[in-house]
């Protein structure tokens, strides 16, 4: 079996060298490209020394997916293939985790839906599996546009959950995502989410890790729960199967076991915030008004910020980089100074208003808005105007301007 | 392959689980001619399980884990359901994750296999109930069989939901009166083996489990066509003794009445040229290790 440590400065079949994790992202050099959001995946990819890639069209993720295919070709992936639906595809998913495989998929909205099922199963069997989520609307009449209300979803599965704002983001936190999924007290899949189309769709440069480089290959014996394999063969799996018995030694198993993965999510967080730099990015938070967003509002929010500074008017900014774990610590510390906290949203519900009023004290701070959802842009002149309103300051509505 | 890995130190050899030490002393991990006349002479690779007195499900597991042309090296994937009640009591590691993705998972793992294991055999086999394999898990079972999956799917069909206490399903007879078939079923049995075989199954059975040298027949043929060529599909009749009104003992009987020849369990067999092809190789290659063991004896004499 390979064993992580020992190969790394020896090189794969395609000429890359496995890399200490670490130094790659941290001291090579990096080479500036301009790539779609789709590409960057593709990219990511290569470098990440992925053995199973299971793909299904779904708009806005089927780019990414299909590129993911040409890199198979390459010979940069183990196995490749098209399953039948994201159902599917997630089980299929699962399959090759439990035989010890770095496995790879991506989805959208309705996929991220119908896969629902399997992903409290990843959880729970502690499979490390990274899936990206180009988040897309879920509602009817049928939509594809961008819409983050699927991220509420998966918020509760015990999965890690990050939510990328650029495509840089989602080329470093592909592969330091695999770092934070594998270690052993974490072993947990990750959901990484970002806007689909905003970033999957845009060009924007990115800077890029060598190309001969790779991460170490995935160990499946650094885990909690034996790989599925029969290196190892087992007596048998437990003395009594836990399903179906109505007693109280039943129900203690399935509830520890559920608090052991939240407790592994907990865990993820040391080694996220190592990883990451922190589960959020702050500017200016000694100013009285903060907005606080993730993903591409985010953006958004940055614009927001320089349109309000040209009047006089100073806002700081909270970037949420990671959603499971909650960074709760951190968002309390960061919005203690804070009168108004804006938090504007790509979903008509505003699931991050929610958890953040859940968060810190004095919740009436926190001004769940602009909301937009639908595949709707949000232009920061509505942040703007909403900050405004809050102020008492008289603005021109923007269904006026025609 | 051999008993290498399932080897106990010797230091903790005493403190080890009785059917543990068992499993090193007697198991028939590596024994080539290994299947179901091993059964009382060695140690199986199920200790026991949670089914219902008489179950022929029972049975059927016991004759397929004595079957398996290598256990040691074989992962199976399981659903939910009766059989979800004695996998996680079974030596082979297996998998169960929901109810219906057993052929998804199987595919995944199977994959994963070859990717982390090239040039070692590593064989994949499923197990499921009918609900399992032909209506919840459907498009699932099929979609595997059409990619020309490399792994082994075994259907143990007892005609209705059997763990949730005897519902309707697709394999279930016409005209049957069960709970969600409260005037009786209105359609026919589904005719799986037929859909097997043109959704590119190499080796399709369907038979009952009543006899266990022909199940050690039809997994080994199943597992070693799967691991060869492409996807095999079994459908064994296990009667479920409990939701037809049956007691404990009269379900071998049960198995033998429905597999005569004008019954719905008649002996069905399809075999694709490719797997006629491997299975008359491993024929011939039976004959010649016999040939050259009875010239060994001879010679010994």
């Amino acid at each position: 079996m390979a064993d992580t440590h020992s190969v790394i400065g020896t090189k794969n079949k395609k000429g890359q060298t496995f890399t200490d994790t670490w130094a790659m992202m941290n001291d090579a050099p990096r080479t500036p490209s301009f790539y779609t959001g789709s590409e960057v995946i593709k990219e990511a990819l290569r470098r990440a020394s992925c053995d199973v890639m299971i793909a299904y069209p779904i708009t806005p993720q089927s780019e990414a997916a299909a590129l993911i295919g040409e890199l198979f070709a390459e010979g940069y992936i183990g196995d490749y293939f098209r399953g039948e639906s994201e159902f599917a595809v997630m089980s299929q998913c699962a399959g090759a985790a439990f035989g010890g495989a770095r496995v790879f998929t991506t989805t959208a909205g309705p996929g991220t839906m119908r896969a629902m099922e399997n992903f409290p199963m990843w959880s729970g069997a502690r499979l490390p599996i990274q899936m990206i989520v180009t988040c897309r609307g879920i509602n009817s009449p049928l939509s594809i546009q961008p819409d983050t209300l699927e991220i509420a979803y998966l918020l509760n599965t015990g999965m890690l959950v990050w939510h990328a704002e650029t495509a840089q983001d989602f080329f470093d936190w592909i592969l330091k995502g695999y770092m934070v999924s594998e270690e052993p007290d974490v072993h947990l899949p990750l959901a990484l989410c970002c806007d689909g189309f905003f970033v999957t769709h845009t060009k924007d440069v990115v800077n890029l890790t060598p190309a001969d480089m790779c991460l170490p290959p995935y160990d499946p014996y650094r885990s909690p729960v034996p790989c599925m394999d029969m290196e190892c063969p087992p007596v048998r799996m437990m003395r009594d199967p836990f399903v179906m018995k109505s007693n109280y030694i039943s129900y203690a198993t399935h509830a520890s076991w559920q608090q052991e993965v939240w407790a592994a999510v907990e865990r993820s967080r040391k080694h996220t915030i190592k990883w990451l730099n922190g589960l959020i990015e702050t500017e200016n938070t000694d100013a009285e008004i903060l907005i606080v967003a993730s993903g591409t509002a985010v953006s958004q929010g940055r614009e927001a910020i320089r349109l309000l500074e040209d009047e006089g008017i100073r806002c700081g900014l909270v970037k949420v980089k990671v959603l499971r774990p909650w960074p709760g610590e951190e968002i309390r510390e960061a919005t203690k100074n804070a009168k108004h906290i804006i938090v504007p949203e790509f979903n008509v519900t505003g699931w991050l208003a929610k958890e953040i009023k859940a968060t810190i004290p004095n919740s009436e701070r926190v001004h769940a808005g602009p909301r937009v959802c639908g595949g709707m842009t949000m232009p920061p002149e509505i942040i703007v105007s909403e900050i405004k309103t809050l102020l008492g300051i008289h603005t021109v509505s923007m269904a006026s301007r025609g | 392959m051999s008993k290498e890995r399932i080897k106990i130190s010797e230091d903790l050899y005493d403190i080890m689980p009785s059917d543990y030490q068992d499993l090193v002393k007697s198991a028939t991990y590596g024994k080539e001619d290994r299947g179901w006349k091993d059964i009382g002479n060695s140690k199986e690779l199920i200790e026991q399980h949670s089914l219902c007195a008489g179950c022929p499900e029972s049975m059927a597991f016991r004759y397929i884990l004595a079957s398996l042309p290598n256990p040691e090296d074989t992962v199976m994937v399981g659903s939910t359901g009766c059989t979800s009640l004695v996998f996680p009591m079974v030596a082979v590691h297996n998998i169960h994750s929901l109810f219906g993705n057993q052929n998804a998972i199987a595919s995944g793992l199977k994959r994963a296999l070859s990717v982390r294991f090239p040039g070692r055999t590593k064989d994949v086999v499923v197990l499921a109930g009918d609900g399992a394999t032909v209506d919840i898990g459907l498009d699932m079972t099929l979609q595997a069989w059409f990619r020309q999956e490399k792994f082994t799917t075994i259907c143990f069909d007892n005609e209705l939901y059997a763990n949730t206490g005897g519902q309707e399903s697709g394999l279930m007879q016409k005209g049957f009166v069960a709970k969600m078939a409260p005037v009786g079923k209105l359609f026919d049995k589904v005719r799986l083996p037929e859909i097997a075989r043109e959704s590119g199954c190499h080796y399709v059975v369907q038979c009952t489990v009543s006899k266990p040298s022909l199940i050690e027949k039809v997994v080994r043929n199943a597992v070693m066509i799967s691991r060869e060529i492409g996807p095999t599909y079994l459908q064994l009749y296990t009667p479920c003794i409990l939701e037809i009104g049956k007691n404990s003992m009269e379900g071998l009987q049960e198995m033998r009445d429905s597999e005569k020849p004008t019954e719905r369990f008649a002996y069905k067999e399809y075999v694709s040229e490719p797997a006629k092809q491997l299975l008359a190789e491993m024929a011939a290659k039976d004959k010649e290790k016999k040939a050259a063991a009875k010239q060994l004896a001879s010679q010994g004499a």
